[in-house]
Parts: structure tokens; C-alpha cells; sequence
């Protein structure tokens, strides 16, 4: 079991500048089911992907790989025609909120935005328009949603997943393949490792994450990698303290980030003066969070805290 | 993207937001030319002089070189004297401010140099009221504050008297409605016609934040004239930088003097720098591990000198500048650099690393922490290098390494 994705779900890409293509190749390398691609001009098209296969994902796969990827000129033209369920985004920042919302439209049930510096009123509206609509989206500014040995969507290094029972969430991209790759290290496979992003905006958060975990019967614990700013982890440490039934770890970074850099100085208020990591690091511990006290610590924390 | 109190005025009467009649000058003479005008075409004697700095707090902040002088002044010596007493100490006081340095609580000790002043008309002021307008996370929406305790610092009111504070969620689709304007300004205590101005101010107000895409607008003090008016006393705007490609109007307002030289630079190589005050140089690739990397050097025992994200790729002429400009900094005694090679393979990384040090020939501890894809080939390329390249096996490791290294 697993949460969001798995081996039989397909997946379109938007976006097929020299990111998307290169991520779309190391996707199907993995073994993901890219079906289709959406481009308004290139549609009728196909693009050919073929190279060695990546032996760290789906398993029992031939040692090379080969996929005509067609083309199509909607979201809802690719959907029809290849049963994508699943849309990743690397449209450039200032189309990538229409695109998000066309995935929306044309009824996908998952968006993974990965594109960076999307503006924040651009967001605010996608946000709003998503709220009429049934699609979740992950993201955007993140690196993915990977099942290992599944399904890989995103920019996120294959190799360092192992399956297992362990979910993951965090904010940060590098930071996650930090503790994934700790986890794996320990003997800690991963059910899913989702990336919901470090923008402000952003789409599925803690609280959706630990959420799926928590009724996922595969999952037996949860570490979550938190940062700086907001008040996302301190809504998460209260619905830990309320829900949760399986022991989470986490860690916050940040703790030596200067004030006001960043952070709009007054943007502290709504939350009533949250947002720093010895805030959000106390909120967790009172929930019963394990945190790792430096980011070296990540899978030894989730560890000890699964053996108790 | 900070801009100058005058600028967020200027943009704010080109779009029917009232704010006082002002100039900006860069010279005494200026300053003392702007005075006449200004008294006749708003018939008031009294003049304000106030330093534009990117930084807050001005009114109470100080001269390092003449202690007893405020960054914003109020000459009332027209009010007898006549116009040749106000132009005389305005000219006196642009000539004690301009040039100098004001501290403030935002500026830290060392203090903001002076190099323009904006003179702007006095008003008669009867209340005194702050505005807002942000981004509120939780909602994912902007929203506008109000509160009655203008000109003081907001976050005490949301700390003492959260009650003070009044909010009002943006519509995305529909911006902000009528009725909440009217509510907003109801709760503000305004009548009459300074009801009716309050309000106008408050949609005009949002419809910016809106259009120009702004991180905060803030108005502390909005003021209440004797005459009903209500205007923009103070203006500060800060815009959000992924979507300043769609305002020209406004980048042409950035003012590189008020920001850090090594900040700008960094950022020309698709660096972001921040520089902190500590002793050990950071190189990360990832905003989350670029703090976490700092954090542990803390732990440790350590003070980090910066925050560096080199971004996902981390080429040589990348890795270049950034040592340039992590070394430039004379406290910076050694360099700690960390990076997971995710789909950047780590060959390709110390390759990268040694021939930066070769160009730059470093003379101080560097420590390299490297993991992920060829790992073991990138940590051999920085063994034959014969370069004093001291190698760590995790990030506490080489923490440290580089704490170890720069105390001997």
C-alpha cells in the first residue's frame, strides 16, 4: 500500500521544456507510466524516450526502455485519449498557475506543480479556482511525490527510495532526500515520500499528508520536515495530538535564520506571532513528535521513535 | 523587493490613494527649494523633513554622528517666523541629515547612510490609524488589517490588544467588496466625511496591493485630517519578487545602495545569499538544507558567517563566485560545504569545487561533505586533487571538521 500514487496509476506531463523532458526520461527510466503530454502547438506529435532502464524502481523491467510519448493540445484531450489520472507541471512560472487550473478543469484527481517562483497572487486565485474543483494539488516549488518501487513524479533522485512502511512529508527538497536517503541507510523503506513545497501558497499540506498516512494500513510511522515561517507545523502538532495513531518524527530547519529576512516583518501577525523553529519545535514535541536535533539524526530519530 | 517611502507614494497617487503633497531631494539646496511651494499650494506653514532609508522606525531612530537628531524632523518655525524660517531650518537640518548615518531598531548598529530626504507638507492631524495589506497564510488569501492604534508598532497590538486588530479577507476572483470597506472603516470609528474618504482609501488600497502585486503595504500612520481628508502619513510597500517581471514601473524603483553589495552579486549568479554575522563559511545546495547546514554548525558550537544556496545545479563558475564572495567577508575563517547530489551527479560537483579553488586559491580550512549519485568518484577527485581539501562523511561530521579546522 501507499498513498496518492502506485503502479497503476498514469501520468501526464504539462510543461516539456528541457526540465520537463529530462524528468519525464528519468521517470519512465524508473519505471512510472507516462502516457501523454500536453503542448498547445506540438500536439499530433509524439516524442520518443529511450534509454537504460533505472533497476532502483519498478522491478523485473527489461534492462532498456522505449516509449513514444504522444502528444495532445488540452489537459482534457490527453485525459480522454490516454486515461491519465495525474498531472506533473513544469510550466515556467508564469503560465503555470493556468496550467494548474486547466488540470483542474479537465478533472485530473492529482497535480504535481513542480515549478519554482510561480507569483503569489497567480497562486492565491489557482488556490481559489482548486476549491471548485476535485483535484488535490502537491506543490508547486517541490520536488515530487515518489512510491518507490512504484511511481516516481518529480525531480527527486530514484536510487536513495526503498519501499517499506515509513511516510515521509516535508517542505524542503534536498532536506527530504537528506532523511530519505538516512531512512534507507537505517533499513527504513518508504510507503511514499511527498514534497507539498516551500512556497507560501501551497496546495496539500502537513496536516492532508499525515492524514493519508495515518489511514494508510502500509505506513507504520511518519517523519515530517518542517522549516521556518507560517504556522503549518504548529496546525499539524494539533492535529497530531488530536488524530494521530502511529509515531511521527521531525525536524525543523532554521532554528539559526535570521529575522525579517524573507518573512515581511508583519507577516508574523495573522498567525499571532508564530513562525519560528523553537515555536514550532515545541508545538511538535508536546504532540508527541520526535525531533531529530540535528538534520544527521533524521532516520535514527524515526527509528527509535518506531521500536518504542 | 523594498522600495523608498517616496516611491511607495508616488504609485500610490497615481492610483487616487490621498497622500500629502512631497519632494524628493538628494541636495540642501533642493531641499530648502521645496519648501515655498509646497507652503503655498497647500497653504500651510509647517513642513516635515524625513530621511528615506529602507528600514522603519525612523522617527525614533538616531544620527551615529550628531546623537541628538530624529530621522524625521517637523519644522514648525514657519508657523511665526515665515517662510524664510522654515527654509532656513529645513536647509540646517537637510545639512545635519544628509550624508549621515540613522540608526534605527531595524538597521542594526551599524546604521543606514542617508543619501536622499523627502519634503513633505504638514498636516493637522486628528487621529492617527494603521492599514495593511498582507498575504495570510492560513487562508492562502490577502487580507486587510485595520486598527484604530496607529502610528505604534502593530505587532504590540497583536500582542497586548488582539482585539484592535480588524481583518478582512480579499476575494480573489472579486477583490474587496463594499460592504467590507464600510465595515473596516466602521470599526475605525470613522463618520461622516471622513467615513466616506475611509473607505475609498481602504478599496483603493487593496486594489493595489492587488495589481502591483505587493508582499505588504503598510500604512502606519493612516491620519485623519481636521478637514475630514484621510491620507497616507507613512507608506511602505515591499513587492514580491516572482512577479516582478510584470511591473517594469517598479523594478525600475529598486534602489541597489540600500541593499548588500554581496546579496545583489550573489544573486547575478542565481546564488541566494544572505550574510550573516558568525566565522564559518556555508555552501548547501537547497534552501532546507542550506539552514539545516547552518543550524548544525550552531549546534556544534559554531557561528555561520552566511546562508548559500547554490540552487539544484552547482557548476564550477557558480562555486566560483561563491567562494569569492564568502571570502571576501574578513571574519569568514574557514568554509563548510555541503552538498546531496540528488540527480547532479557528485563527480560532477568536486570537479567543480576543485577547479574553483584552483582559480581562487583558497587559503583557509575547506571542508566537503558530499552524498548521493557517485559519491565515492567525487569524493576521489577531491583526494587526488592535492588541494587541503578535508573530506566529511555527514553533515555533523564535517561541522565538525570545519569547527575543528578553523580553531587551530
Amino acid at each position: 500500500m501507499s498513498v496518492l500514487v502506485d503502479k497503476s496509476t498514469k501520468v501526464m506531463v504539462q510543461g516539456m521544456g528541457k526540465t520537463g523532458r529530462f524528468h519525464t526520461d528519468k521517470a519512465i527510466a524508473y519505471g512510472t507510466q507516462m502516457v501523454a503530454a500536453v503542448h498547445p502547438s506540438r500536439a499530433g506529435q509524439t516524442e520518443i524516450y529511450e534509454g537504460e532502464t533505472d533497476h532502483s524502481g519498478v522491478p523485473d523491467r527489461p534492462d532498456t526502455y522505449r516509449v513514444e510519448l504522444p502528444i495532445y493540445r488540452t489537459v482534457r484531450e490527453a485525459a480522454a485519449a490516454s486515461g491519465a489520472t495525474v498531472s506533473v507541471v513544469y510550466v515556467p512560472p508564469p503560465f503555470a498557475a493556468d496550467a494548474i487550473m486547466e488540470a483542474a478543469d479537465a478533472g485530473l484527481e492529482l497535480i504535481v506543480c513542480i515549478t519554482e517562483g510561480i507569483p503569489v497572487t497567480d497562486m492565491v486565485q489557482a488556490k481559489s479556482y482548486l476549491a471548485t474543483r476535485q483535484a488535490r494539488l502537491v506543490g508547486p516549488n517541490c520536488p515530487g511525490v515518489i512510491t518507490p518501487r512504484q511511481c516516481k513524479i518529480g525531480i527527486m533522485p530514484g536510487y536513495i527510495h526503498e519501499a517499506g512502511n515509513v511516510g515521509v512529508v516535508s517542505r524542503s527538497g534536498t532536506l527530504t532526500y537528506e532523511a530519505v536517503h538516512q531512512l534507507t541507510q537505517v533499513g527504513l523503506g518508504q510507503t511514499t515520500a511527498i514534497g507539498i513545497g516551500g512556497d507560501p501558497v501551497n496546495g496539500t499540506d502537513f496536516i492532508d499528508c499525515l492524514q493519508m498516512f495515518n489511514e494508510d494500513p502500509a505506513t507504520e510511522g511518519v517523519i515530517m520536515i518542517g522549516e521556518i515561517g507560517g504556522a503549518a507545523e504548529e496546525e499539524a502538532a494539533d492535529w497530531i495530538k488530536q488524530h494521530m495513531s502511529k509515531p511521527v518524527a521531525g525536524f525543523i530547519a532554521g532554528a539559526t535564520a535570521p529575522p525579517g529576512k524573507r518573512m515581511g516583518h508583519a507577516g508574523a501577525i495573522i498567525t499571532g506571532g508564530k513562525g519560528t523553529a523553537a515555536d514550532k519545535i515545541a508545538a511538535l514535541q508536546a504532540a508527541g513528535v520526535a525531533i531529530a536535533p540535528t538534520p544527521t539524526d533524521m532516520g535514527a530519530t524515526m527509528a527509535e521513535a518506531m521500536s518504542r | 523587493m523594498k522600495i523608498h517611502e517616496f516611491q511607495a507614494k508616488e504609485l500610490m497617487a497615481a492610483r487616487d490613494i490621498p497622500v500629502p503633497r512631497g519632494e524628493m531631494v538628494t541636495t540642501v539646496a533642493d531641499a530648502v527649494a521645496a519648501v515655498a511651494p509646497l507652503v503655498e499650494a497647500t497653504g500651510n506653514p509647517v513642513v516635515v523633513v524625513k530621511s528615506q532609508i529602507h528600514a522603519g522606525g525612523r522617527g525614533k531612530g538616531r544620527f551615529l554622528e550628531d546623537p541628538d537628531l530624529g530621522g524625521v524632523n517637523v519644522v514648525l518655525d514657519g508657523i511665526d517666523g515665515g517662510l524664510e524660517a522654515a527654509k532656513r531650518k529645513v536647509g540646517e537640518l537637510a545639512g545635519r541629515m544628509l550624508g549621515n548615518t540613522l540608526v534605527t531598531i531595524q538597521t542594526g548598529s551599524a546604521g543606514k547612510k542617508v543619501n536622499r530626504l523627502y519634503i513633505e507638507q504638514g498636516i493637522d492631524v486628528e487621529r492617527e490609524l494603521y492599514l495593511s495589506v498582507l498575504l495570510d497564510r492560513a487562508s492562502s488569501k490577502n487580507v486587510v488589517m485595520a486598527s484604530t492604534e496607529g502610528g505604534t508598532e502593530i505587532e504590540e497590538v497583536a500582542a497586548e490588544t488582539p482585539e484592535k486588530i480588524l481583518k478582512a479577507e480579499i476575494d480573489p476572483g472579486l477583490g474587496l467588496l463594499d460592504f467590507q470597506a464600510r465595515q473596516l472603516a466602521f470599526g475605525l470609528g470613522l463618520e461622516g466625511v471622513a467615513f466616506k474618504n475611509g473607505v475609498r482609501f481602504i478599496k483603493a488600497l487593496a486594489a493595489a496591493a492587488v495589481e502591483l502585486d505587493t508582499d505588504l503595504i503598510e500604512i502606519n500612520p493612516l491620519v485623519v485630517a481636521k478637514d475630514g481628508s484621510v491620507l497616507a502619513l507613512d507608506g511602505k510597500m515591499s513587492f514580491e519578487a516572482n512577479a516582478l517581471y510584470r511591473h517594469p514601473e517598479v523594478q525600475d524603483m529598486r534602489d541597489l545602495s540600500e541593499e548588500n553589495a554581496a546579496e545583489i552579486e550573489a544573486s547575478g549568479y542565481g546564488l541566494s545569499f544572505i550574510k550573516l554575522d558568525g566565522t564559518i563559511g556555508c555552501m548547501v545546495n537547497g534552501a532546507g538544507l542550506a539552514m539545516a547546514t547552518m543550524d548544525i554548525i550552531k549546534y556544534v558550537g559554531g557561528e555561520p558567517a552566511n546562508f548559500l544556496d547554490v540552487g539544484g545545479g552547482a557548476d564550477k563558475d557558480q562555486v566560483t563566485a561563491a567562494f569569492k564572495i564568502i571570502t571576501r567577508d574578513p571574519n569568514v575563517k574557514g568554509i563548510f560545504i555541503n552538498i546531496f547530489g540528488g540527480i547532479m551527479r557528485c563527480d560532477t560537483i568536486a570537479q567543480g569545487v576543485v577547479d574553483a579553488v584552483s582559480e581562487v586559491g583558497l587559503d583557509m580550512p575547506l571542508v566537503v561533505r558530499l552524498e548521493g549519485t557517485n559519491v565515492s568518484l567525487g569524493k576521489q577527485i577531491l583526494d587526488d586533487s592535492g588541494l587541503n581539501i578535508l573530506s566529511a562523511t555527514d553533515i555533523k561530521d564535517g561541522a565538525l571538521k570545519i569547527l575543528k579546522a578553523t580553531r587551530s
